[in-house]
């Protein structure tokens, strides 16, 4: 086909730069790395949800005849060394540092994203003050102040939780208040201003709106970090507690049998990479189908 | 370039202060009491205040900041309370270990990244673009701990290319024994990096000096590195400037997979020790250093890029 037709422009900008809806399905339907992305995630979405009705056993059952069994029909990935089923653990694992990493992403994503968002739109002392907040955070090396406040909370999941909560604020904290710091001169902020709007109205129906894109996708490429995080920490034994099934758990207990079982420590890393892998391509996806054109 | 160094200088003694004030603050609102911790639950309560006295635990916590800022001041970290010695002594006899493990691992993602990101710019969208993109996305979602055993597994379990672990011995083995390490440490980084370094190379090529490079008919081969490579090393090195925060974390990590003795492990073992001083110290050795990197690659990009100092 070479006929030459005008190709359709972008219709105009609703208010605040929002494009209408369908827009967005289309460019998400034409970008594979968006339908490759959201189908692994969602499949492992669907794995935790359906962890009991799937896995073939229970993640703490053990088969006492059969320990460390490697590859067979009755134990599709072999077991470990407390005889238990390596398959259901890595099903059952899913849906633990699926939830943790969710989780531990709501509060840094909702604090992190207001707080810039006020910073970058009120400046001033509280800009000042949140700008040293972040300076000082992110002076720390990631994983000596995650694991320093953790031996401060204690191990454990609400450990992850007050870590993350702790640290991982300040990345949608800046990525907000720069856009905001855009946002803020532009036109039609200065129309809604001139048309003596109020502050609160301004900033949740005309800056946010326009600020929080950025944050959402750096939401689903911290995510994958988050993930990849809490695994570290479970498996340095700071993380999720044994026996509750965490990839970084499985890791670090099959390293000891690395020469004879190399399925125990291997099969878990490779889950946490498909899903890395899923969201990564999820947000890369997100990001490209938000992106104004 | 001197104002633009004084006031560099200063914002970062800034945020050192902040640092180790947030660091005591950290160390100092735990719940539990460490003198409890170490003599065990069957202490009496006279020994526990006993002890608690000896540290210093007892006064208010103004009086205890400014014993510890004092004692800082001169170099002094405070006592181990588990192993009895100096905390400088401990930490002093580690950071080389960590120290050396942090620029093999740098030059290691210098070697890596820096041609890898090249190559995806000069073929932007091509097939080489794609597959070095693709390798980027998957070594992101890569926890680096891991990926460290796998490497072990190949090459020194089945290759005996290089030790399992341990520092090894005379300067040879000592390197030898940080190649995995290094490449491991490297390897979390190095997605990041090539993301951002591409983009870098992406904005330099569209460049109006890069057309007239074009237009004079000179080579695709001499653009790339006389034209583009060195005006992308000012973002590398920033860059790298920015991320060797995270690059010190993950030798934490490290550390403890192929059983070295740095400061990662030392703070691992004192945490499941509940050593109090020696974890406070070492939170403050690295985040001091981040800054000072930190530092130190900023007055470099500035001394490469005059546009820089102006801002």
């Amino acid at each position: 086909m070479t006929t030459f037709v005008e190709p359709p422009g972008p219709p105009p900008l609703a208010e605040g730069g929002r494009r209408p809806r369908h827009i967005l399905l289309q460019r998400a339907r034409r970008s594979p790395t968006l339908i490759i992305g959201a189908a692994i995630s969602l499949t492992l979405v669907l794995v935790a949800v359906l962890a009991p009705l799937i896995s073939p056993y229970s993640p703490d059952h053990q088969d006492l005849y059969n320990i460390l069994s490697g590859f067979s029909s009755k134990h599709l990935f072999g077991t470990d060394e407390l005889g238990r089923d390596e398959l259901s653990r890595l099903i059952w694992a899913t849906r633990t540092d699926l939830r943790v990493g969710f989780l531990a992403v709501i509060f840094p994503f909702c604090f992190g994203s207001v707080v810039g968002t006020l910073a970058g739109y009120r400046g001033g002392w509280l800009d000042t003050v949140v700008m040293r907040a972040v300076d000082v955070l992110i002076a720390f090396p990631f994983y000596v102040l995650v694991i320093a406040l953790i031996f401060v909370v204690g191990t454990g999941t609400t450990g992850i939780y007050v870590a993350f909560a702790v640290v991982d604020w300040v990345v949608y904290a800046r990525a907000v208040r720069s856009t905001t710091l855009v946002v803020r001169e532009s036109d039609y902020v200065a129309a809604a201003r001139t048309g003596g709007l109020p502050d609160s109205r301004i900033l949740l129906r005309h800056v946010l709106p326009n600020t929080i894109t950025q944050a959402v996708v750096y939401l689903t490429n911290d995510v994958v970090l988050v993930i990849v995080a809490v695994v570290t920490l479970g498996y340095l034994g700071l993380g999720v507690q044994p026996p509750t099934p965490d990839w970084g758990t499985m890791i670090s207990d099959g390293q000891e049998f690395l020469t004879t079982y190399w399925a125990l420590s291997t099969l878990p890393g490779i889950a946490v990479l498909v899903t890395g892998l899923g969201l990564s391509l999820l947000g890369d996806g997100l990001a490209d189908v938000m992106r104004p054109q | 370039m001197l104002r633009y160094a004084a006031r560099r200088v200063a914002a970062a003694v800034l945020v050192v202060f902040g640092v180790t004030l947030a660091t005591f603050l950290l160390m100092h609102l735990e719940p539990g009491d460490p003198a409890r911790a170490v003599l065990g639950i069957h202490a009496t309560p006279t020994a526990v205040a006993a002890l608690r006295r000896e540290w210093g635990l007892s006064s208010s916590l103004p009086a205890q900041l400014g014993h510890f800022l004092s004692q800082l001041v001169r170099g002094d970290l405070g006592q181990s309370y588990i192993y009895g010695v100096s905390v400088s002594s401990l930490i002093g006899a580690r950071i080389g270990e960590t120290a050396a493990l942090v620029a093999v691992a740098t030059a290691f993602a210098v070697i890596i990244t820096v041609p890898l990101s090249a190559l995806a710019a000069s073929r932007q969208n091509g097939w080489a673009d794609h597959v070095v993109r693709a390798v980027s996305v998957v070594g992101l979602a890569l926890p680096a701990f891991w990926f460290g055993i796998v490497l072990i597994e190949v090459f020194a379990v089945h290759l005996h290319l290089v030790p399992v672990g341990g520092a090894g011995s005379g300067f040879g083995g000592h390197l030898e024994a940080l190649v995995l390490p290094g490449l491991t440490a490297s390897f979390a980084m190095a997605p990041i990096l090539v993301r951002s370094l591409r983009v870098g190379m992406l904005e330099v090529m569209d460049a109006d000096f890069i057309a007239v490079a074009r237009a004079k008919g000179l080579g695709d081969t001499r653009v790339l590195f006389a034209h583009v490579a060195r005006n992308a090393l000012v973002p590398t090195v920033t860059l790298l400037g920015l991320n060797i925060a995270y690059l010190i974390g993950s030798t934490v990590i490290v550390e403890q997979v192929f059983n070295l003795n740095g400061l990662g492990s030392l703070l691992l073992s004192s945490i499941l020790n509940r050593d109090f001083p020696v974890v406070q110290a070492i939170t403050l050795v690295l985040g001091t250093a981040v800054v000072f990197l930190n530092l130190a690659t900023d007055l470099f990009a500035a001394r490469l890029d005059p546009r820089i100092r102006l801002r």
